[in-house]
């Protein structure tokens, strides 16, 4: 516990990693009562590393993230109704109900997915760092991507040319241990994953992803090195998932005690004892979080439900820009004889 | 005034580098080496290196960059030295380029142009002698051209890096060395309509990029024994231009589509259906393909003419046709 850090900061880092918990418990109750389909792959138990970091950027910086990325959106402050209102499909979504739970976007806040091709994002975050730099901004771009990216070749790829480029990019790498079913150490003839970044001559840290405070001690200081211009830097976040890979997971991968030794460390358990034993948490204040929350996730969920399905009519725009559907529309009905 | 498809492409980029300065080239030996097909050459020493950007290979990463850097404002256009290698870069134009705009709901654009070359015929076997531009025209989110002219060559590209998506130009290896009339027109030329390069009553003869040129070779063989052909350009696979293919067909009622990729699930297969399905009653015989074996591109000269379309199986194509 560092011993700078005020109530109101302690509190509101706690209040962002239970905002993630309750939203993704009330979603995957949805789930099971059908009101959201598809894939849903939760983020329970690896919030500290979304509510740690995230408010170590600034607002114009970007984000790209991954699949499993609602709890990105929410501490980027994309509000919970419109991504309650995305897992339901519905028009009121933060990308109009057509992407789900894995695609969550946001313009306005520079979030960019919520893309769900492991080791995708990568390159496309190296894209945006390079039109700031050629621009002559100050700003950084995060890439938030798990532990199965390192296995692909984009990875790697990327790695190798934002230091070639001297890029503004945080890579960001949440591992929790398994790519989807698959152990580290199954899939990684070496598993440290911070030493093959230092490989392709990134700056590189490993950090507890367990511990918010270390997470955004960390995280400040690798956005400090980044936008100063020294170019890319590697986080690696230890974390660890409790619920399943996605909504259906016999988990026949890792063992009960495994799971139960890691949720000894629950980032929000601990977080919370640790406020109370610097008094910087009452019982008044944790029930007061609680019940804001509630209510909150409640009222998303009320507004979830109102929101108006996208008409089949509109099922085709978008996607090519009005001016190219026009043309398209232009090309179907005008005669062609003078041609 | 006649210059090569090479410098014409050349021409081009250097325009759009120069009147904007988002625009940007990057791929593989565009700078130092001055682009494998020479299209860039002298960039690097006009514009310096940080518009003209050397990429190790990896086409994965430096198309997904391309597509970040469009969607950060800038107008990149990114040279995937052959279809061959934009295998590697796949993930990046279906899942990314061609999808945000309609996943997000609109909320982003991806004004990417990617260039790169395409087409079998000099001898390099089956690994550098693909022809996909069908493949890649299955993909709704992207516009596919094919510029067969040193003027489309040239001004595709210009019209390209106006639109708001992503756009892929397909040029054929075998055109570079072509010279050409460039027509001075100064507006940017269409790329929404195919173009009737040979006007004629008694067949449409349906194609697109290098096939073209043998496909108007044909067509002049054809006159001589008195048979008009008609040649379609068809300049843009996606979005299709239907119209200018219907009105040749209820014109001539006879067709022939020749396409350089293998016919099964060619990009003439597409063509051959659109004309079933909205043609067919003006049809006096079924439509016919001219397309590649289906064999790995060979080596040997012999071999690899045997492969592919030429003049004289289009013109033995439009015999049969005529019975």
């Amino acid at each position: 516990m560092t011993a700078s850090m005020t109530r109101e900061q302690g509190v509101e880092l706690l209040r962002q990693m239970l905002r993630i918990r309750r939203f993704e418990e009330r979603a995957a109750e949805l789930y099971q009562l059908g009101k959201i389909h598809g894939f849903l792959h939760l983020y329970i138990g690896e919030e500290a590393v979304a509510a740690g970091s995230i408010p170590a950027l600034m607002n114009d910086d970007a984000i790209v993230a991954t699949y499993r990325e609602h709890g990105h959106a929410l501490v980027r402050g994309t509000s919970m109704r419109s991504l309650m209102a995305e897992l339901f499909g519905k028009t009121t979504g933060c990308a109009r109900g057509r992407g789900g739970s894995m695609h969550f976007f946001d313009a306005s806040r520079r979030f960019y997915g919520g893309l769900a091709i492991v080791g995708g994002g990568l390159p496309v975050a190296l894209g945006l760092a390079l039109a700031d730099k050629l621009q002559g901004r100050a700003r950084v771009t995060a890439c938030y991507f798990g532990d199965g990216a390192v296995a692909e070749g984009e990875f790697h790829e990327s790695l190798n040319l934002a230091a070639l480029w001297n890029l503004p990019v945080l890579f960001l790498c949440e591992n929790n241990l398994y790519a989807m079913g698959t152990a580290l150490a199954r899939h990684q003839s070496q598993p440290d994953i911070a030493a093959k970044a230092r490989a392709y001559a990134l700056g590189a840290e490993s950090v507890d992803g367990m511990d918010v405070l270390a997470v955004e001690l960390a995280t400040r200081r690798a956005v400090e090195f980044v936008r100063q211009g020294h170019g890319p830097f590697f986080l690696e976040y230890h974390t660890y998932r409790f619920r399943a890979h996605s909504m259906y997971d016999a988990e026949l991968y890792r063992t009960k005690d495994e799971v139960n030794a890691w949720k000894q460390r629950d980032p929000i358990v601990t977080f919370q004892q640790a406020l109370r034993a610097a008094k910087l948490l009452q019982d008044e204040d944790w029930d007061n979080l609680n019940a804001s929350i509630a209510a909150e996730v409640e009222d998303a969920v009320a507004f979830a439900e109102a929101g108006p399905w996208e008409p089949v009519e509109d099922l085709t725009t978008d996607v090519y820009s009005r001016t190219v559907g026009d043309q398209l529309s232009a090309i179907s009905q005008t005669p062609s004889a003078d041609r | 005034m006649n210059i090569t498809y090479r410098e014409a492409v050349r021409s081009g980029m250097r325009e759009a580098l120069q009147r904007d300065p988002r625009v940007f080239l990057m791929g593989e030996d565009v700078g130092r080496y001055g682009g494998t097909y020479a299209c860039s050459k002298g960039f690097l020493d006009e514009f310096g290196p940080e518009r003209i950007r050397d990429t190790p290979l990896s086409e994965s990463t430096f198309v997904g960059a391309g597509i970040g850097a469009a969607l950060g404002g800038m107008r990149p256009i990114v040279e995937v030295m052959t279809v061959n290698f934009s295998l590697l870069a796949l993930d990046q134009i279906m899942n990314n380029a061609a999808t945000l705009r309609h996943m997000s709901g609109g909320q982003f654009s991806v004004p990417l142009v990617v260039r790169m070359a395409t087409g079998a015929g000099r001898q390099v076997a089956a690994q550098h002698s693909h022809s996909l531009e069908g493949w890649y025209a299955h993909i709704p989110g992207i516009t596919v051209l094919t510029p067969a002219t040193v003027t489309d060559a040239r001004g595709m590209l210009l019209t390209a890096l106006e639109q708001p998506d992503p756009v892929f130009i397909f040029e054929h290896a075998y055109l570079y060395a072509m010279e050409g009339p460039l027509e001075t027109n100064p507006v940017a030329v269409d790329i929404s309509h195919a173009a009737v390069r040979r006007p004629g009553k008694d067949m449409s003869l349906l194609t697109f990029g290098g096939s073209l040129w043998k496909t108007l070779a044909a067509a002049a063989r054809l006159a001589q024994e008195g048979i008009e052909a008609e040649v379609v350009d068809l300049r843009i696979l996606r979005p299709l231009d239907r119209d200018t293919i219907l009105s040749s067909v209820r014109k001539t009622h006879r067709a022939v589509v020749i396409d350089e990729a293998w016919r099964t699930g060619s990009f003439a297969a597409e063509v051959s259906a659109v004309i079933m399905e909205q043609a067919f009653y003006e049809l006096d015989a079924p439509v016919v393909r001219v397309c590649s074996e289906e064999v790995p591109i060979p080596y040997p000269k012999h071999l690899e003419e045997a492969a592919l379309p030429s003049a004289e199986k289009i013109v033995r194509a439009v015999r049969r046709l005529l019975g």
